[in-house]
């Protein structure tokens, strides 16, 4: 296996262009870094988006002249539409599920370190490597694209549930050519997705170096392998059904419009359609799409946890069992998503069941990180920091989520703010964390200079406080029945006593947003002007910091490595330093 | 240390920040976090919240508490090693069996009112009336003294000529159907809503009555429930169904009998 990688990756010169080194590049690390520049611009513009939307729900009908300028149509005289407001819902949730948790986890931190990682010396398929970048790029410029064509970016929610999102322009503005560079966009999305999917399960069963058996990977470079086997299983299914809706809307075909319809007194002539079938078709993608999003957090906080306790992660085993066990339920609760679609009830109790049992492979990580901490010797730096959120968020969003794997109190709670504060937080910013946890931890390694740790300290206090100052609030909004995807609340008589509470949230929000730029000033200014970093500034075991920061193109210099034990052995007794390196040789027998 | 301390003071200012809000929350609380229920389901329904509340608030706070004090009492000091240890598992099974338990006995408990309201028959004596969904807007429909619905056709409806629904004038069962825009039950009668759609997905939800389910096109879908309060309820859309979707209510009015009877009769006049 490390023969044939070795034989197959012999010639691998270094391009000296600057179009073949940074632009059209083969070179894993550089593709992760590109994946995880465009997630940060996605970021950025999702977060931006948000603004606007936690803005209108406070103070509808507002003129930002700023907004004029920018989408004289969408928002005439700088005041925001409901349409308007709905577009902005669609692309801040589409942007941030696909373009900055699907792609800077995986993307980014996957491509850059899951080859260092298992000591090989690039991707099995650099090629296909940048192309599923270059392809991601284009189906977010697709995206993007829909800001600006006739009728606006598509209204129907990151869900897009047909009928709505299969009619065409009279169900609603931005239905037309909007929806229609959505549906483009995430079907090139989901090939790049694809590609990068079967990249890294090759990589990670072929090209590991001698001595890298499966029990000694890091828990990143399994979370990294599961996510990718739930890509490979799960995109190809939404690219289907992507197609589908494409032919609905385009080519007279009907396998989400049933017969009957009438819109705005018009008659649609389709028949014999489903729409549950998108909602199956869509969630059976779009529950372990959850999972693609938070399991490579979960990896990367299982690697600072253990890395800064000094201490061997608890239950390693037990942790590869439960990532495994979460991928493969993963598969089989999608239906708790359509507790309330008129789906079969029966079906609702499976579905329900089997989201419980999830719920156990999960309590088991959660178990195995406190276990972890126990006894150790906590270094809170500020990727441990972030690591530790990551498992408060962890915790507050699962416990959440038990409330919604009951069709009965689902009954209540489904679509209210209860379910956004839910999968924000346990989606949205535990990922982020993660994110986070990983950009301040192996920044060092990627870019060769050090970020702040003060300001980076700073960062996560702001950061922590505001996003429960943000989501817990919103659950009481769920508990008063609020419904989701409203533009504004003036036209419910039960929502009105509520704007006091979306007021404290929007306030949250924005000081939130706003600390984002000591986040961002402490990146791009330790980008040129950190402290130049060491090979191993945090004292770490595995192999990414046995190399130089940043690493030479091949990784390893031509001479892969060679494992002699696990990726977690802190403190050994009688060992000299409290970290024993993967490439240690003359494991003590035990 | 200083670090330590400083991450308890941003936790303390996150619970600051929170009790603050909890006055206010109390004061709604009588009304708004979760109204006071007007069906027989929705007490189970709240009943259930609130063990399922009680559960997993002992979990998270159990949690958040070992966490705080694992990273407190373990941070990092002169002289102290860390503990070589990988684990036990003694211990994975012990908490994987606990939680399982835990968590099974207390989704199971729910089942049964989910039973109630959507696979359970309605009983004989139960009020059908029909909901038909549409961009912005919510078509009531009443059978009529014949206790039958018309048959509706979808190419004569007509929004403009008063015939959202396209009943066919051809049908006699049709005749005394009563079409409205705002919806009105006994109190303490079996309901059996029967929910359509003309166009998109909508969802008919009541939150004083726990209801709530989707209205997909081409499909009839049941709901029963019995209001046991009289009064006034905001029926709101809850699936996102285009630009108007935060504009698509209607009322429902729980009346008392003789409320009903007569409001039955003062619809029939127009």
């Amino acid at each position: 296996m490390a023969d044939a990688a070795q034989t197959s990756h012999a010639v691998h010169e270094a391009p000296t262009g600057f179009i073949r080194k940074w632009v059209f590049s083969t070179d894993h690390k550089v593709i992760g870094i590109q994946y995880f520049f465009l997630a940060l611009f996605s970021v950025l513009l999702g977060m931006f988006l948000s603004i606007f939307i936690r803005f209108n729900l406070v103070w509808p009908g507002t003129e930002i002249p700023l907004l004029e300028t920018f989408f004289p149509v969408g928002a005439p005289g700088g005041v925001m539409t409901p349409e308007f407001y709905l577009a902005f819902l669609t692309m801040h949730g589409t942007i941030m599920v696909f373009f900055v948790l699907t792609t800077a986890p995986q993307g980014g931190f996957g491509n850059y370190f899951l080859p260092i990682q298992i000591g090989a010396d690039d991707m099995a398929f650099p090629t296909l490597n940048m192309l599923s970048f270059w392809l991601t790029f284009v189906a977010l410029v697709v995206l993007l694209a829909a800001f600006f064509v006739t009728g606006g970016a598509p209204i129907s929610g990151w869900t897009a549930y047909p009928p709505l999102s299969a009619l065409g322009e009279i169900a609603g503005p931005g239905l037309g050519t909007g929806q229609t560079l959505w549906i483009v966009s995430i079907a090139i999305f989901c090939v790049a997705a694809l590609l990068g999917a079967l990249n890294f399960i090759t990589t990670t069963i072929d090209m590991r170096t001698e001595g890298m058996t499966l029990m000694r990977m890091p828990l990143t470079v399994w979370s990294w392998f599961v996510t990718a086997i739930l890509g490979l299983l799960a995109f190809g299914v939404l690219l289907a059904a992507g197609i589908l809706l494409l032919m609905d809307r385009s080519a007279g075909t009907s396998f989400f419009i049933p017969g009957g319809l009438v819109v705005s007194d018009q008659i649609i002539d389709h028949k014999g359609g489903s729409p549950l079938l998108w909602q199956h078709l869509f969630w059976f993608f779009g529950h372990p799409e959850v999972y693609i999003a938070i399991l490579p957090g979960m990896g990367v906080t299982s690697q600072l946890l253990s890395t800064f306790s000094r201490k061997p992660i608890f239950g390693y085993r037990a942790m590869v069992y439960a990532l495994f066990g979460i991928g493969i339920l993963g598969f089989m609760v999608w239906g708790h998503h359509m507790f309330m679609s008129g789906m079969s009830p029966y079906t609702a109790i499976f579905f329900s069941l089997m989201t419980t049992v999830i719920a156990v492979p999960s309590a088991i990580k959660t178990f195995n990180w406190l276990g972890t901490l126990w006894r150790g010797n906590v270094r809170l730096t500020t990727p441990m920091l972030f690591a530790v959120g990551f498992v408060s968020l962890f915790v507050t969003g699962g416990v959440s989520g038990l409330f919604l794997n009951q069709p009965s109190t689902d009954i209540y709670l489904h679509d209210t703010y209860f379910v956004v504060a839910h999968f924000h937080i346990i989606m949205g910013v535990a990922a982020i964390f993660g994110i986070f946890g990983g950009t301040y931890y192996w920044f060092s390694k990627m870019f060769g200079r050090q970020m702040s740790e003060f300001w980076g300290k700073v960062h996560f206090g702001f950061t922590f406080v505001g996003v429960y100052a943000i989501f817990t609030p919103m659950h009481f909004l769920g508990m008063a029945g609020n419904p989701r995807r409203y533009p504004e609340l003036t036209g419910f008589d039960f929502l009105e006593p509520l704007a006091s509470i979306h007021l404290f949230i929007t306030i949250a929000a924005f000081i939130t947003i706003a600390s984002q730029l000591i986040f961002l000033i402490n990146f791009f200014w330790s980008l040129f002007k950190g402290k130049k970093a060491e090979i191993n500034p945090w004292q770490a075991t595995t192999l990414e910091w046995e190399i130089p920061s940043p690493p030479p193109h091949d990784n390893f210099a031509g001479k892969l490595p060679v494992v002699y034990r696990g990726a977690y052995e802190y403190s050994v007794p009688g060992e000299p330093l409290d970290y024993t390196m993967q490439t240690a040789p003359n494991p003590p027998e035990s | 240390m200083l670090l330590a301390i400083t991450i308890w003071i941003f936790t303390l200012i996150t619970v600051i920040l929170f009790t603050d809000l909890v006055p206010e929350m109390l004061e709604l609380a009588s009304g708004q976090w979760f109204p006071e229920t007007a069906s027989v389901h929705g007490a189970i329904v709240d009943a259930q919240f609130f063990n399922t509340l009680m559960v997993t608030g002992v979990v998270f706070v159990l949690a958040q508490v070992a966490l705080g004090y694992l990273v407190f009492r373990y941070r990092e000091r002169p002289g102290q090693t860390a503990y070589y240890y990988h684990g036990s598992n003694k211990m994975e099974w012990a908490w994987t069996a606990a939680t399982t338990v835990l968590f099974f006995v207390m989704v199971s408990m729910g089942y049964g009112v989910w039973l109630d309201v959507y696979v359970h028959a309605a009983p004989e004596d139960a009020i059908q009336i029909e909901v038909t969904a549409q961009q912005f807007a919510w078509n009531i429909r009443y059978p009529g003294p014949d206790g039958q619905f018309g048959i509706v056709r979808p190419e004569l409806i007509d929004d403009a000529a008063g015939n959202p629904l396209g009943l066919d004038p051809q049908d006699p069962t049709g005749e005394d159907d009563l079409v409205v825009p705002t919806m009105a039950i006994p109190v303490n009668r079996p309901i059996e809503l029967i929910l359509r759609s003309k166009d998109v997905t909508h969802n008919f939800s009541v939150r004083e009555l726990r209801l709530k389910q989707d209205t997909v096109p081409g499909m009839m879908i049941p709901l029963r429930f019995t209001a046991t309060k009289t009064g006034k309820y905001e029926i709101a859309c809850s699936e996102l169904c285009g630009m108007g979707h935060h504009r698509m209510r209607s009322f429902l009015d729980v009346l008392s009998d003789q409320g009903y009877a007569d409001w039955l009769e003062d619809q029939s006049e127009f």
